[in-house]
């Protein structure tokens, strides 16, 4: 049995749904459901470039420079909101922040 | 071989997201976030994909993991108060992803389609990186500068997010600094002897 993309398919599902059960596990702590997020779009990424290998074209693996751009955006603005967010409540629970409603 | 090595790699990266999510603390989750990238990058190397897995590294274990621990370390939480009564949320949580790797598992078991052999990952070009660079700075320019423009956004959101003045520290006024001029500043005296000022 030779290295297929099935074997990378597989591996890429299973980092999805550990990002997403990830999301559901920490809903209090927002640091870890971003590293939640950063799974699944790493997962999103691999899905991406064994794609653009295994069928010999190049645009997979420039999209999946373009979510790794997106991905370190992402990051820095949701640490951002969390550090202003800190700042205001001294806690980082998500629980607390319907502040705005109503 | 490289079936052997891909089987450990991705052992690994599964068992490190594992314990991403399960950690307790979150510095811990950090550093297997950081495996788990790491060895992501290993997986790419296998299939020849080395400039990805090289950005990989630089972007996401330079970059990303650092500021992420950088955030977990500067924020004053208490982790275990966060911790308690995640235990309620876990039945759900694994339905969930029953239910996405059940969907996944459908649409493998009803695709016949899935054996491409024209296995290349440098088309046209004989390294990975040339290969990239040969469309990326021609045929998808745009995207490539849209991409720097959403890191500049993204940059001077973060900054206008955190920046704030405090009331009780001073700042430099260099608009102040440079009108200074010499007369405001120095006033000459001519005290008589004896009586002071």
């Amino acid at each position: 049995m030779e290295l297929g993309i099935l074997h990378f398919l597989i591996v890429s599902a299973a980092l999805f749904t550990i990002g997403v059960v990830g999301i559901f596990v920490n809903r209090k702590n927002v640091i870890v459901i971003l590293m939640a997020l950063e799974l699944i779009l790493l997962s999103v990424n691999l899905n991406l470039v064994a794609f653009s290998v295994f069928t010999g074209t190049i645009q997979g693996q420039i999209f999946a420079m373009l979510v790794l751009t997106v991905a370190a955006a992402e990051a820095a603005v949701g640490l951002a909101i969390l550090v202003v967010y800190f700042r205001n409540r001294r806690d980082i629970s998500v629980e607390n922040v319907d502040l705005m409603k109503g | 071989m490289a079936l052997i090595a891909f089987g450990l790699i991705a052992a690994i990266v599964i068992l490190s997201a594992m314990f991403v999510i399960v950690a307790r603390n979150p510095v811990h989750s950090v550093l297997w976030l950081i495996l788990a990238f790491f060895s992501s990058a290993g997986l790419l190397v296998l299939i020849g994909a080395e400039f990805l897995a090289m950005l990989l590294i630089v972007v996401y274990v330079g970059a990303v993991a650092v500021l992420f621990l950088f955030v977990v370390m500067m924020l004053d939480v208490d982790f275990v108060e966060l911790k308690q009564g995640t235990l309620r949320y876990w039945p759900f949580a694994l339905l969930v992803g029953l239910i996405f790797l059940g969907e996944l598992a459908l649409v493998w078991a009803a695709s016949d389609q899935l054996t491409f052999d024209t296995f290349n990952p440098s088309p046209g070009a004989a390294t990975n990186a040339e290969a990239i660079g040969a469309v990326m700075y021609t045929q998808y320019l745009l995207l490539f500068q849209l991409a720097g423009v959403i890191l500049l956004v993204a940059m001077i959101g973060a900054i206008v997010l955190t920046l704030r003045h405090r009331p009780h520290v001073k700042r430099q006024d260099v608009g102040k600094q440079t009108s200074r001029r010499r007369g405001d500043a120095i006033e000459l005296k001519d005290p008589t002897p004896g009586q002071g000022i």
